[in-house]
């Protein structure tokens, strides 16, 4: 290994397992274990099937990450980005060693310092003082070294007063400061840190990211960082990754990959999974009043359902929510059986909702649909966050223009 | 800054013997501030404190002597009722905590586990020697109920075998150690376990020489007592009574065998436990 490589990554690949673990699992583990006595793979991992949550495998298997390849130089500030679930907490967890990769290898030079939360361990009972120490040791410091900092970090985090208090009576904000303080001060030539700045107050955050930008660029350490707040990944970070289902797709300059995640994070516009042999939901699709999955804010949205009824069956029940970008669920609707007679044919039965003057919000928004048998009271399938799409207000103006985030949506008003 | 100390790999495969002793003892600071941790945050916002470590072993004693010692008449050796059961209750509690204690490792520390890695072994460890704190309580408990029992003139005396004392401590921690990290890996997957361990551990009492000697069963039921005899922890604690107290039922085959069986379950726990704290957050 060269000798300027701080972190190098070989081929690591990591399978889930989905569904349930226990059940039936020491028969599966007998299974396992006869297929490799034989010399045959395991019969439960299939290698080749990207992790896309929209639609099911077959297998129970998922790959959260797939044969991910890359190096990081010493003093780099790297960046990983990506939709949720496309695998970036689960490198930090392999790259922090909480858990193991499937497959591959990782190599590397300089102790990890890994934030993946803050305030681990921390114990109600004990003092501000006494857990900086426990804290400071679970994260890898030796005593020592603790006592050394410990004015440093008592100071960073505003608690002199409070030092001896049982952490129990501080308010969240301390609590938070103090933890941050206890990482940000380990010695180590690594640093993992995981969205914990979406914590704290906005002055707290500003002052944690000033800490790490004096990490990276102050004292050459090597910093990773796993953010959604693309602002803050491109003061913070030279490099990035961009991970999608498991896959770097785009290595590069930070401002790149930015782009790249841009403009690739609209998820298709339509659900589709085969029929089968169980009632499921076949097609789910968001129509907007323009192209491109955008809808201009006051126009009628469509949204259209496809059920397949493999046999006759009564009292279903079928809705569907709209979920905001802060995973706020905003507007429910839904339709039942039992007030007008619903998925009665078998085969494909085709629904249709209009909601006549859609007042949401500009901003992006997405589906969560359930498909319910309400008599026996059976939840039969949810299918979470898909068809995105994004309100734009086009027709409307006002005079100081429309600002982000003024309200969730936009109601019929008239002054008298 | 960079040396070759510093250079790390994580690999799919780790060997299973790797017992990372080294990284263990880099931790060590961590060890003793877990301790501390569990030691006072026993008794903060409580009236009596560390007496409570007191309250258990001693109403327990009162009850035994009372319903095993008078009510059932079994024999304690010659011994004054109270300081044999004390004895065994003593040395039985310290083993039992450990082991209950570690059986359950993973699930109470499943948050930070999943959160930061250290060496997981430091967890069973430091439940072990915080549970040392407390049997070392509980044992001035006992030394003042001997003192008590020695100036009022019963009948018992110490023996040379109260030199083994550290010997007895050492087997009673390793064994509830080893089994109770046998068990914690197994109840990551099958949580079936964790209800075994309960009542498991209880019944397991009776199969000890707590609140009857060996001796005693060897005689009323000689067909069955090798399942009392096999156990490891029968020899440990009738060392430990033969040490203190003079009588019970000492050799140096039987605590040869305790000692055996304590490093086999040692060997297997760890290894056991290190293979599935690799992967454990997963499954958990």
């Amino acid at each position: 290994m060269s000798k300027n490589i701080a972190i190098k990554v070989e081929n690591l690949s990591k399978a889930y397992q989905l569904g349930q673990i226990g059940t039936g699992t020491i028969s599966r583990d007998l299974e396992r274990w006869y297929a490799r006595i034989r010399g045959k793979e395991d019969p439960f991992l299939r290698i080749g099937e990207s992790n896309n949550q929209n639609t099911k495998s077959e297998s129970d298997v998922v790959w959260s990450l797939k044969d991910i390849n890359f190096e990081i130089e010493q003093g780099d500030a790297v960046g990983i980005i990506g939709r949720n679930g496309a695998g970036k907490s689960t490198l930090l967890k392999i790259l922090s060693k909480v858990t193991a990769p499937t497959t591959g290898k990782i190599s590397g030079k300089g102790r990890i310092a890994s934030l993946l939360e803050v305030g681990t361990g921390f114990h109600p009972e004990l003092s501000g003082r006494e857990n900086i120490f426990l804290n400071g040791a679970i994260l890898g410091m030796r005593k020592k070294e603790i006592q050394r900092k410990l004015e440093e970090i008592v100071d960073f985090a505003g608690i002199e007063r409070y030092l001896d208090t049982p952490v129990k009576r501080y308010s969240s904000g301390m609590y938070v400061r103090l933890a941050f303080a206890v990482a940000a001060h380990l010695e180590s030539e690594i640093l993992i840190v995981d969205e914990v700045l979406a914590v704290g107050d906005a002055e707290f955050q500003k002052k944690c990211l000033g800490k790490m930008g004096e990490v990276s660029k102050g004292e050459g350490r090597t910093v990773l960082f796993v953010s959604h707040n693309m602002n803050a990944v491109n003061t913070l970070t030279n490099i990035s990754f961009y991970l999608k289902n498991g896959i770097i797709e785009f290595n590069g300059k930070t401002d790149e990959a930015v782009k790249h995640y841009l403009s690739n994070t609209k998820p298709s516009k339509t659900y589709l999974s085969v029929p089968n042999q169980k009632i499921s939901i076949t097609r789910v699709e968001v129509l907007t009043s323009e192209t491109n999955s955008v809808h201009n804010q006051g126009q009628p949205l469509t949204i259209e359902i496809d059920v397949n009824m493999p046999y006759y069956a009564e009292g279903m029940g079928v809705s569907f929510q709209i979920y905001n970008e802060e995973e706020t669920p905003i507007v429910y609707c839904y339709r039942f059986d039992v007030d007008k007679p619903l998925l009665r044919h078998t085969g494909i039965n085709k629904l249709k909702c209009i909601i006549p003057n859609c007042r949401l919000y500009m901003g992006r928004y997405y589906l969560h649909v359930h498909l319910a048998e309400t008599k026996g009271r059976t939840y039969i399938e949810g299918i979470d966050k898909i068809c995105e799409f994004e309100v734009q207000i086009i027709e409307k103006s006002i005079e100081w223009g429309w600002q982000p985030d003024v309200c969730k949506y936009l109601e019929d008003f008239y002054w008298e | 800054m960079y040396n070759e100390e510093h250079s790390w790999t994580i690999e799919a495969k780790a060997s299973l013997f790797d017992l990372k002793l080294n990284e263990i003892w880099a931790y060590r600071d961590l060890l003793w501030l877990l301790v501390r941790r569990d030691f006072v945050s026993f008794y903060k916002q409580t009236i009596l404190g560390p007496l409570w470590f007191f309250i258990q072993p001693l109403f327990t004693t009162i009850i035994f002597t009372f319903i095993f010692g008078n009510l059932a008449g079994i024999s304690t050796d010659g011994l004054p009722k109270p300081l044999f059961y004390l004895a065994g209750i003593t040395a039985w509690n310290y083993f039992a905590d450990c082991l209950t204690k570690t059986s359950t490792v993973f699930r109470d520390n499943a948050g930070i586990f999943g959160k930061v890695y250290f060496p997981r072994l430091i967890m069973p460890l430091s439940i072990v020697v915080s549970n040392l704190v407390r049997f070392g309580v509980q044992m001035i408990l006992f030394l003042i109920m001997m003192g008590y029992y020695y100036f009022t003139g019963a009948n018992f005396n110490i023996s040379w075998a109260i030199c083994l004392f550290p010997v007895v401590v050492i087997l009673m921690a390793l064994l509830g150690l080893g089994t109770g990290m046998i068990i914690s890996a197994m109840t990551t997957k099958y949580r079936d376990l964790a209800f075994l361990v309960g009542f498991g551990v209880q019944l397991l009492m009776y199969a000890t020489t707590v609140i009857y000697p060996l001796s005693e069963a060897l005689k009323k039921y000689p067909a069955y007592a090798w399942i009392i005899e096999y156990n490891p922890m029968t020899p440990i604690i009738e060392t430990f009574r033969y040490g203190f107290l003079g009588e019970g039922s000492f050799s140096w085959s039987s605590l040869g065998y305790a000692s055996g069986i304590t490093t086999a379950l040692l060997l297997f726990g760890i290894v056991i436990f290190n293979k599935v704290e690799r992967n454990f957050v997963d499954t958990v």
